[in-house]
């Protein structure tokens, strides 16, 4: 077991340990479901770093798409009596659609101007399902009926309700890091991270453009789309207003924060956007906007690369200074250790 | 808007709603303007900029209807307030990402959209406030059309703005110095322009300028702190659809804009909600089919 020696390894599975013995024996009802959003937003925030962290292209309104799972979930099961889990595949395959959809004319657009497109796109999704009112319920919004268990845990007692959805969140989170990481390791990572660094020398490389991009747009909607249905189901509940411009701004911020173009970016980030609103209300009363905002400011100028940047740079800084004092003592060092992301 | 259909229906009912799209188009247009002024400097978009608007349109706000001053008094003030944020802001905010990849820069003032749009919400609350309306509300008749006072003032208003930025562009030393240092930084340096300070005053004029879309737009709908979010979306589509380079284009655009949206508003029944969307169709329409606008020119890259 080679694996085992690597300590991204081990840290990943005692941190899987502990997600997994936390509920039990740690956590309250209250942080189990915290960690319960942490573990959905860490799913629509890793579909923004294939997006933006890898394959190089903004998109600010994956709120639209996490509405698209959110809202298909909720359709379902309260409308034609569906199985909450049932509908997840669902929900991914329609927020996909979605996001090739949108990554068609993204093609054209570069920076900034997918930027805006995109932004245009949170702020008027909200007024979408409002139009559709026979179907979502309008500016109500709909109230989705709990998520029953197929292997009637909670029925049992074995779990509580809180405890099922955190196991169930824990699951597709896992299940879609080790997606994403597989992904990143094939040649379709390899090919988006060309296109991040260099569309010529993509193209050069015989890369298709319309191919990844699109690609790259529609797994970052299927992503956000099955946080959207994991979100309605933990909520139980959902509006037009939860999926504005506000959660779109989130998600960038806290994949941002985390680090783009990092595995563990996304985790960091899920755990910042849910729970320092938590903590800032504790402190002092101010928006949980103005926290962000002043946050992703700072960081703009300390760490553009978010903390895990941070921490690269730290660890290649580091090892270069043990290098050095190595060497002074020992002659030259053997061939450099590149620390990169990713 | 329309309140009875036959009436609606009628030429006269085109008419009002053709002032009523200028009188908000030319609001879209101003907003637009702000854009432009900074994308021609940095080739950035200020994200932040229409709640940087909302921000200083509840000072506004503040000042009419708390310390109870006149509305053309609190004007003026208010866009003196704006155009020193402005300037501070790109003095103390932006100076240090000025030179840094675009999607910093694009960041950056997505933190100071969270942080106006909280602070906002902070001082002033989520309830909707409204603005009163400098004009009177009754109607003149302009060859047996009714078409409201109001109207006609949003649209002289914004004619006086837009004159004023054009004959301070093209006439003025001041105005100049700005545009040269926005095309030629380098030479623009070289001849003694300080245009570092000129990005500042491209800020502040632009904050300035969003600081009046404010303050016509509130009185027409209704104030809280997600006031310009709309106007931000609709500034964003007269500036693509006039080519986002052009300060004519945005103008033109935002008129267009402002029509369509009137239009379509009152006489698609369907679609009144959802004109937003109708923005965001927009957008993505003349991005991919005439990605220069209607005024502007395409960049043409080859990949």
């Amino acid at each position: 077991m080679r694996a085992l020696q690597r300590p991204q390894t081990v840290l990943f599975l005692a941190l899987l340990l502990l997600a997994l013995v936390a509920p039990l024996y740690i956590l309250g009802a209250f942080p189990t479901l915290e960690w319960t959003y942490v573990f959905a937003f860490l799913i629509a925030m890793m579909g923004i770093n294939l997006l933006t962290g890898f394959c190089g292209q903004i998109s600010l309104g994956n709120s639209a798409f996490m509405a698209v799972g959110g809202y298909a979930t909720s359709i379902l099961v309260f409308r034609l009596g569906w199985n909450s889990l049932a509908t997840f595949p669902v929900a991914a395959a329609l927020a996909a659609v979605g996001g090739i959809l949108l990554g068609i004319p993204a093609l054209k657009l570069r920076g900034l101007y997918l930027g805006l497109a995109t932004f245009a796109l949170a702020i008027s999704s909200p007024t979408l399902i409002r139009h559709f009112d026979s179907l979502t319920g309008g500016s109500q919004g709909i109230s989705v009926p709990p998520a029953e268990d197929p292997f009637g845990l909670v029925a049992s007692h074995a779990l509580t309700s809180e405890q099922w959805l955190y196991y169930l969140a824990l699951a597709l989170a896992v299940a879609f890091f080790l997606f994403s990481r597989a992904l990143l390791r094939s040649d379709v990572g390899r090919a988006f991270r060309t296109i991040r660094e260099s569309e010529t020398a993509a193209v050069a490389n015989g890369i298709s453009l319309t191919y990844y991009k699109t690609l790259a747009f529609g797994l970052s909607a299927a992503f956000a789309g099955v946080a959207g249905s994991l979100d309605a189901v933990t909520t139980a509940y959902v509006s037009p207003d939860s999926f504005d411009v506000n959660l779109s701004l989130s998600l960038v911020v806290g994949a941002v924060i985390g680090g783009l173009g990092t595995m563990a970016g996304p985790l960091l980030g899920a755990i910042f956007v849910v729970w320092s609103p938590v903590y800032a209300q504790q402190i002092f009363k101010a928006r949980p906007d103005i926290v962000y905002g002043v946050l992703l400011i700072a960081l703009m100028y300390t760490m553009p690369q978010g903390l895990m940047g941070g921490y690269y740079r730290a660890m290649a800084w580091y090892l270069r200074k043990r290098r050095a004092s190595r060497g002074a003592e020992a002659g030259p060092a053997s061939g450099p250790e590149s620390v990169t992301p990713g | 808007m329309g309140t009875d259909p036959l009436l609606a229906a009628s030429v006269q009912g085109v008419l009002q709603q053709l002032v009523f799209g200028l009188a908000t188009g030319g609001i879209y247009a101003s907003l637009a303007l702000a854009l432009i002024l900074i994308y021609r400097a940095m080739e950035a978009i200020n994200f932040a900029q229409g709640e940087m608007a909302t921000f200083t349109t509840f000072i506004a706000w503040t000042l009419v209807t708390q310390v109870h001053l006149s509305y053309w008094i609190v004007f003026p003030i208010t866009v003196a307030v704006a155009i020193g944020g402005g300037i501070a802001i790109e003095r103390i905010i932006i100076r240090p990402v000025e030179r840094a990849p675009i999607l910093t820069v694009v960041l950056v003032t997505l933190g100071l959209f969270a942080v106006f749009n909280g602070l906002s919400g902070l001082i002033w609350g989520y309830t909707i406030k409204t603005f009163p309306t400098p004009f009177p509300v009754r109607p003149v008749f302009i060859g047996g059309v009714a078409i409201g006072i109001q109207d006609l003032g949003l649209i002289a208003v914004s004619l006086v703005l837009l004159l004023a930025i054009y004959l301070f562009f093209s006439r003025t030393r001041l105005g100049l110095m700005m545009r040269s240092s926005a095309l030629y930084p380098e030479s623009s340096r070289l001849l003694g322009v300080r245009v570092g300070w000129m990005l500042a005053l491209g800020w502040g004029l632009s904050a300035g300028v969003g600081a009046v879309s404010g303050m016509l737009i509130a009185p027409i709908t209704v104030l809280d702190p997600n006031l310009m979010q709309a106007v931000l979306l609709y500034a964003f589509t007269a500036a693509v659809l006039g080519g986002i380079e052009s300060p004519l284009g945005a103008v033109v655009g935002g008129l267009l804009v402002g029509v369509l949206l009137a239009l379509v508003g009152t006489y698609v029944p369907g679609l009144q909600d959802l004109r937003l969307v109708l923005g965001f169709v927009v957008i993505i329409g003349v991005l991919l089919f005439r990605p220069g606008g209607l005024v502007g020119r395409a960049h043409v890259t080859r990949v």
